[in-house]
């Protein structure tokens, strides 16, 4: 799977809190949730990102609350990639488990700048910065992974499996 | 292959006679948790699954705890489609208005949570109920739509650091300063996937509410879970209230820690987390002069009856501050009748403090005590994040009741020995 898009760059403990306050967290609509994306760290985020750009941050991104509407916030502003240093536990398994990509990758955070574009080769694991023209390389999620993240989250790969299942079975 | 005492209560539920960090498992649930925010999002992807039914409706809690008493029209719906998850799956673990706490103390206090239990929860501060010897970590909704179908969840087995206590607590220090201590300490990452074992013979004087407090905040220091050896304290806690037979797991001798510390509680102070990081600890004089507008008593953290008690032996023939508004919020209907037994409720009103019903309400932002610009307030709560109580200007003090009573009383930032 490739991405393409325009980096925001923000720093170190970007917390749950201000990716998607509580105050709106009396709503599932993805669209309304994405629409306080990142509204307490960076109000114009909500304004500038464009379907493809990327997230760039550093140490312990989604740290806090284990509110999955904070990726799915992330993921429906149009967002296709983080990049951080590390991630905070939960925040990394729901993303992986709603269809978020995320890497892990400090060399890369160091190399990218805000506004930069930058591509990245998901399977591979390869972050190229197409402003400096530099390469990076991640440690890509093995296999089962990515099968669920490019599936579109937990749910959506265990029914496609499961459809695939009685198909094969039907056979 | 020695194994930590996390590691143990893992291996007991995946089947295995040993895991060791990093392994990837599948492990049978005790009990899987969700509140009027994550749960609403989990029953939607239980249904996405085309799932019928939970894979034991004894198994399941449900907290309305959040934005309950519901503070508005959506939080109401919210509620409402929970409350029907409930009705057409028989949840008998659904706990609503009249009978609902926050969460984290009620499911202790209701016995459905013990020793030995391997639990999650779509709340981060699930990781609570290590203070009972379980192993309990907070996940995501996904994960918990997961678990109540399968009754079962993957968890990568985590390594753990090992926290020594020794000594016991001085006077006006408890179970927050030594969490707000450790997570000084090691930073709000310092344990990011591992697990905080707590040891040594200083923990046989933490009451359980001080250890229900010290693994809350657990995940403040980016921990997967936090766990406390099961004494005879934990038993008497449990006895009359734990549904099922505590299993007791102690860690091996010569187990594995990446890092070990030793912690002499008797040389402790009141501890202060300054915005917007719990990390961002200090203790006198480095305080300096914080003028407050709020003083919030309560949450998952420390709204518990000796918390209670300890905030009523301050502000008692005392009055807080004025324009200090002071709210108290017993964390279960359990705790809030014990208070009214004890005289607590008076005291409380007569300082000029006002109590609430059992909500998570303001710690969160939510409702029942939100910020205005450049407010700042003493809190008992477990975060400080930028406008995690209101508005992004805001500001919020992590401290012990006893700290956030003693403000209450002096208008600014103040420990007990200054009123």
């Amino acid at each position: 799977m490739q991405v393409k898009g325009r980096v925001f760059k923000y720093g170190n403990d970007v917390d749950t809190d201000v990716i998607i306050p509580a105050r709106y967290l009396n709503t599932t609509s993805e669209t309304e949730l994405a629409s306080h994306c990142m509204e307490d760290i960076d109000p114009d985020f909500v304004k500038n990102v464009k379907a493809g750009d990327i997230i760039v941050a550093e140490d312990n991104f989604g740290c806090g609350s284990s509110r999955e509407h904070a990726p799915i916030a992330i993921k429906a502003s149009g967002v296709s990639l983080v990049i951080a240093n590390s991630f905070a536990r939960i925040f990394y398994r729901n993303s992986i488990n709603i269809g978020l990509p995320i890497l892990e990758c400090p060399e890369a955070v160091a190399g990218i700048s805000a506004g930069d574009i930058v591509s990245c080769d998901l399977g591979a694991g390869v972050i190229t910065n197409e402003t400096t023209g530099k390469t990076f390389k991640a440690e890509p999620f093995p296999p089962f992974i990515q099968e669920i993240i490019s599936d579109g989250g937990l749910m959506k790969h265990l029914i496609k499996r499961s459809q695939n299942y009685s198909a094969g079975a039907a056979e | 292959m020695p194994m930590t005492m996390s590691q143990k209560i893992l291996a007991a539920h995946a089947g295995l006679d040993e895991v060791r960090a990093g392994q990837l498992i599948n492990a049978r649930l005790d009990m899987v948790l969700a509140n009027d925010i994550t749960g609403p999002v989990a029953i939607k992807e239980f249904r996405k699954a085309g799932a019928v039914k939970v894979a034991d409706s004894s198994k399941v809690a449900l907290v309305m705890d959040h934005f309950a008493p519901n503070k508005d029209i959506k939080s109401a719906q919210q509620c409402k489609l929970c409350r029907e998850f409930a009705g057409e799956q028989n949840l008998e673990n659904f706990f609503d208005v009249g009978t609902m706490g926050i969460e984290h103390a009620l499911l202790p206090e209701q016995g459905l949570v013990g020793a030995g239990d391997l639990v999650i929860g779509a709340d981060s501060h699930t990781c609570t109920y290590g203070a009972l010897g379980a192993f309990s970590m907070g996940v995501g909704s996904t994960d918990m739509a997961a678990g109540m179908m399968t009754g079962e969840c993957w968890f990568k087995v985590p390594s753990a650091i090992k926290f020594v206590l020794k000594g016991k607590f001085a006077k006006n220090v408890c179970g927050k300063d030594l969490i707000l201590h450790i997570i000084g300490m090691i930073g709000v990452d310092g344990a990011l996937y591992k697990s905080m074992e707590f040891f040594g013979d200083g923990v046989k004087h933490l009451s359980m509410d001080d250890r229900f407090t010290v693994c809350n905040m657990a995940i403040e220091a980016g921990a997967k879970n936090g766990i406390f050896p099961v004494d005879g304290l934990t038993l008497e806690y449990m006895n009359g209230r734990f549904k099922r037979s505590p299993k007791i797991y102690m860690a091996d001798n010569d187990a594995e820690y990446d890092e070990e510390y030793e912690i002499d509680l008797s040389k402790l102070e009141p501890t202060v987390s300054f915005p917007h990081l719990p990390e961002n600890t200090k203790t006198q004089p480095e305080w300096g002069d914080i003028k407050i507008d709020q003083v919030v008593i309560g949450s998952c953290t420390n709204g518990r009856i000796s918390d209670l008690r300890i905030a009523a032996k301050i502000l008692k023939g005392r009055k807080v501050a004025k324009n200090v508004r002071t709210i108290i919020i017993p964390a279960t209907n359990e705790v809030y009748l014990q208070a009214v037994k004890e005289g607590l409720v008076e005291t409380f009103i007569e300082a000029g403090a006002v109590v609430s019903t059992p909500t998570c309400g303001p710690c969160l932002g939510g409702h029942m005590g939100i910020l205005a610009e450049n407010e700042r307030c003493v809190s008992t709560t477990n975060r400080n994040f930028v406008g995690r109580m209101g508005h992004i200007t805001s500001e919020v003090y992590l401290a012990s009741p006893y700290v956030a009573a003693a403000s209450a009383v002096a208008g600014r930032l103040a420990s007990p020995d200054e009123i």
